[in-house]
């Protein structure tokens, strides 16, 4: 079951169906993306961290906080990857905070309700990938 | 002699490099457009006044698998303010590959007054030069084009057929394991659903990239290009060549790179590619 917080996220971009409107959502959360701190990880990042097929060579950590949740980081190194920025602005407003087992239940389908149009043929599968990238630590945190 | 022509190109005015383009800014005969893969790229920063082309929403019919008519072409540079007189200039992501793509098309209507901005979006950005969000606004102009014209530049899978018959030139620039058969699609992209891997007979595997310098995107002088397509792989300038890849788009950018830079005489681009060929009931293969 897709998470309240994310399901607001998804909501909100069912509410439009001007693909301006989508893309200017879609820029918006991209320049809301933060990058990893230092003092959780620095240059040059592990390849364990690394997101496959993500062609904006973007990198995914989550770390468990007090209380069992999770909060997640993001770096995402190409200039160009605009949508990898606003996925993972997305991603960690959304789940950031909640807990494994929540972050876990997300479905990487999420990436077509969110991109619609804006989801090129390049990049579908890196972005699909990111979402897996979260679920699949999600899941290490549980067994852990 | 400017950087680019020192490169000894057949065509050198075919490419601009970004210092003209950012000398000419706000010139009204000029329209640059930027042409992208990724369609986020354009709204969130282009060079001041650039116009975006859209390959799937400007440029291909959105009905059969083909591209606009000429009314549609007519409308595209209407919107765009352009006239025949306006030179557009091409630059995009992924090394120019989509602003190659939208200048062939542009190549079906004889919009023959087209470059392309040398390095692309990443040398633009790489130099730090400017880029806004702020949508240009130009009046619509009246742009009458001649009919669509295919046969300069295009090939349709007959005369590739008749082609692979004459063991005329095959370029196939699309990645090793394509080129292979060991897969049917780019690495890293979907399958776009081609029933069967490998290439069509005789063709030469001269993946589209290799005529980039991967650090900014600029094509490689012409002795490079030479030692690639001719040297090493013994294609000749005075027989008809044609390239292709998956849908024809990343064979725009080799076409390109033939047509104008070591000047072939005659090369065309096949845009039904590998996903019409790796479906079509029996045409040859080879693996």
């Amino acid at each position: 079951m897709t998470p309240a917080t994310l399901q607001a996220v998804l909501d909100t971009f069912a509410l439009f169906s001007d693909p301006t409107d989508r893309t200017n959502l879609l820029l918006d959360y991209a320049d809301r993306y933060i990058e990893v701190p230092a003092s959780v990880a620095t240059r040059p990042f592990g390849e364990a961290h690394r997101i496959p097929h993500c062609e904006s060579e973007a990198y995914v950590w989550a770390l468990k906080q007090p209380g069992g949740t999770l909060k997640l980081y993001f770096a995402v190194e190409s200039p160009a990857g605009v949508s990898a920025k606003a996925l993972a602005a997305i991603l960690d407003r959304s789940l950031s905070g909640l807990t494994p087992a929540e972050i876990a239940s997300i479905s990487s389908d999420i990436v077509e309700q969110i991109f619609r149009q804006n989801i090129s043929m390049g990049k579908g599968l890196g972005l699909r990938s990111m979402v897996e990238a979260v679920r699949t630590l999600a899941r290490r945190a549980i067994a852990a | 002699m400017s950087e680019i022509t020192a490169r000894g190109y057949a065509r050198p005015e075919v490419l601009v490099s970004t210092d003209w383009v950012a000398a000419h800014a706000g010139d009204p005969s000029i329209r640059v457009i930027e042409s992208n893969e990724d369609t986020l790229l354009y709204a969130s920063g282009h060079i001041p006044g650039a116009v975006q082309v859209d390959w799937t929403n400007d440029l291909n019919d959105h009905v059969r698998r083909d591209y606009i008519d000429r009314k549609g072409f007519e409308a595209l540079m209407s919107r765009i303010g352009a006239t025949p007189k306006t030179t557009v200039v091409f630059y995009g992501d992924k090394n120019n590959w989509w602003a190659c793509y939208a200048f062939w098309v542009f190549q079906l209507f004889g919009h023959t007054n087209a470059r392309v901005m040398d390095g692309g979006r990443l040398k633009w950005t790489k130099e730090n030069r400017a880029l806004t969000r702020d949508l240009p606004t130009f009046a619509p102009s009246k742009y009458k084009a001649p009919p669509r014209r295919d046969a300069p530049v295009r090939a349709f899978q007959k005369q590739v057929l008749a082609h692979v018959k004459a063991k005329g030139q095959l370029v196939d620039v699309r990645s090793p394991e394509e080129f292979a058969g060991t897969r049917l699609h780019m690495p890293d992209y979907p399958n776009e659903g081609a029933l069967r891997g490998g290439h069509i007979p005789g063709a030469k595997s001269i993946p589209w990239a290799r005529a980039i310098n991967p650090e900014d995107g600029t094509f490689k002088d012409a002795k490079e290009l030479t030692e690639l397509y001719s040297v090493t792989n013994k294609l000749r300038k005075d027989k008809p060549t044609i390239a292709y890849c998956r849908i024809g788009e990343r064979s725009s950018h080799s076409w390109f790179a033939l047509k104008y830079l070591l000047g072939f005489k005659n090369v065309k681009n096949y845009d039904g590619s590998w996903t019409e060929w790796g479906n079509t009931v029996g045409v040859p293969i080879e693996k």
